[in-house]
């Protein structure tokens, strides 16, 4: 009983503390970021000039890479994660196959990102340069696309294990009653293990996408680091990580840093968001499967 | 009286190392219900699942022996089609929840890309449920989804859905036990006037469900088929002293 009383003051005060520091990064961000914001206001969200000799800073061009970067990682990943994760939770729950893939992905997950830019700077750029020559645009080799690869290749692992735990809930009568209609395996898949898990797959994008949106160091060295906004896919360009990773500690010029701290203020509150709805969907769709399966 | 389903030296087992069913023989008549009873565990839903081959379905399940449908045997056939014509309705109700009531019913020819006329799909819905006994109670809310119906009401759905597909057969794994007293009588009713079309196997715990609509029951204990014939006659003279057991509640 007491015990139970002196565990459960515990977790309230780590909560609250895990909260305390939450505010804290939130506060100190505004504060780093405040000459920024008195400077450019909401203008700062659309102006596309970043220009740190002439002082005048905005991050749309910032804002338009992530974006552009992770529906593009997003899109690719989407059917191998999604394969990998009706492989492994429908088709073939057990068996060496199963483990072997697993195992895999577990193992891909675990990688640090910095092996991922490597990976892309030495495999990746030079057949993305390849490719450009064919199709007669200026072969840079880095640029939006390299870096959306290099993204989605990241994001797997990560969305698989999302999309096969929420592949796992769909209940196994609602399959079996699929079977005994005479639907082959095929049939049961598409048209009942995927519109029933659909929403939490959505949930599961939306945290994968949030996962793209704040990832700095394979981005960083992959896409060209190029401070204007994006005109194709093989354009050089900057995330909002990426920019904060490479200008930070060369700014001199107080607003410099504080514009940068401004788009690092911006990428906490998007990716809380993000976050924020991706979890609410998750624990809605698992609270209805309790419910009705 | 014609015959249905032989079946014939069946063994069934979930590993390689034990037998669950055990040369199971027998003869099921067409247009009667059939109930199977037997104590918790005996094998009577592994019975049930082999006659429309969804036992395989699970991993690592095996069968062995011979089940004919009419005069095809039901291994040498594709199981989908074996599917198609012996339904199954299951013990928790189970409808679609992303499916509307009308496609619930028509489920099984969604599923497998039959495409159909719409005066064609909503004769069948009409039919199925009519069939099922739930027609009046749906046939203003077809287009909603089917979870805020009853449980009898979706077991109904369930029964509308094997309906549908026109079996031959169709398999029930103790469809009232999840059911309040109420909503077992109505289908029971709707099992008696449905075997003027389809012929009905039925697994329940509950003695006096089988008694009431069942014409005939089969007997199951670990395992093994120890009686089979009129309910009437094992009812009230069961041959095998473990059947006297059971029907008089001493294990269940
Ligand atoms: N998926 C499975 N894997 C392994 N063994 C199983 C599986 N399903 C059932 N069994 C075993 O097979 C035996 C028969 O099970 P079955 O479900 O056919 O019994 P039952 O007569 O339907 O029982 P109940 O009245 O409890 O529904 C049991 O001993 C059970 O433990
Ligand atoms: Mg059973």
């Amino acid at each position: 009983m007491k015990t139970d009383k002196i565990f459960k003051g515990i977790l309230w005060i780590s909560g609250l503390f895990l909260f305390f520091i939450f505010l804290l990064i939130f506060i100190s961000l505004f504060k780093g970021s405040f000459l920024s914001i008195k400077s450019f206001g909401l203008g700062f969200l659309f102006s596309k000039e970043w220009n740190p000799v002439t002082e005048k800073f905005g991050m749309l061009p910032f804002l338009a890479g992530t974006l552009i970067t992770s529906i593009i990682a997003l899109l690719i990943s989407l059917p191998f994660s999604l394969s990998i994760a009706l492989f492994l939770g429908e088709y073939f729950k057990t068996g060496f196959i199963s483990k072997f893939l697993s195992y895999t992905t577990d193992l891909l997950a675990g990688i640090p990102s910095v092996i991922y830019g490597f990976w892309g700077l030495y495999l990746l750029v030079p057949l993305i340069r390849k490719l450009e020559i064919k199709l007669h645009v200026t072969p840079y080799g880095v640029g939006i696309l390299t870096a959306s690869l290099v993204l989605a290749v990241m994001i797997i692992p990560y969305a698989s294990s999302i999309a096969r735990e929420i592949i796992k809930l769909v209940p196994g009568d609602l399959i079996e009653a699929g079977y005994s209609l005479g639907a082959t395996r095929y049939e049961v898949v598409k048209k009942i293990v995927i519109p029933y898990s659909a929403s939490g797959i959505f949930a599961g994008l939306l945290l994968s996408f949030g996962r793209a949106f704040g990832e700095i160091m394979a981005v960083t060295m992959v896409i060209g680091n190029f401070n204007f906004l994006p005109k194709s896919i093989f354009s050089p360009a900057n995330t909002m990580a990426s920019v904060i990773a490479n200008e930070f500690t060369e700014a001199v010029k107080d607003i410099h840093l504080s514009s940068l701290i401004h788009i690092g203020l911006w990428l906490f509150i998007i990716t809380f968001l993000i976050n924020f709805v991706g979890n609410i969907v998750i624990k809605k769709f698992k609270v209805n499967e309790r419910i009705t399966g | 009286m014609e015959k249905i389903l032989r079946i014939k030296n069946l063994y069934a087992s979930y590993t390689d190392e034990n037998w669950i069913l055990k040369n199971i023989n027998f003869e099921i008549f067409k247009n009667k219900i059939t109930a199977i009873m037997g104590p918790s565990g005996c094998g009577k839903s592994t019975l049930l699942r082999c006659i429309n081959r969804m036992h395989e379905v699970i991993p690592g399940a095996k069968v062995k022996g011979e089940i004919y449908l009419q005069d095809k045997n039901i291994f040498e056939m594709h199981p989908i089609i074996v599917r198609r014509k012996i339904g199954m309705v299951f013990q928790r109700p189970n409808p679609f929840p992303t499916m509307s009531i009308y496609n619930n019913v028509i489920a099984g020819y969604i599923l497998t890309g039959v495409k159909l006329k719409k005066e064609e799909k909503d004769r069948i819905v009409e039919e199925s449920l009519k069939k099922a006994f739930l027609w009046d109670e749906v046939k203003d809310v077809l287009h909603r989804k089917g979870t805020f119906l009853s449980g009898g009401q979706q077991q109904r759905l369930c029964i509308a859905r094997a309906l549908a597909m026109k079996p031959e057969v169709i398999l029930l794994d103790e469809p009232t036990s999840a059911l309040d007293p109420k909503a077992t009588r109505m289908i029971e009713e709707l099992l008696v006037e449905l075997k003027k079309d389809v012929t009905i196997i039925l697994v329940t715990h509950n003695q006096s469900q089988a008694g009431r609509i069942s014409d005939y029951t089969a007997f199951l204990y670990m395992g093994e088929l120890l009686e089979y014939g009129e309910t009437e006659k094992i009812f009230t003279v069961p041959e095998h002293p473990k059947t006297q057991e059971y029907l008089s509640g001493k294990f269940g």
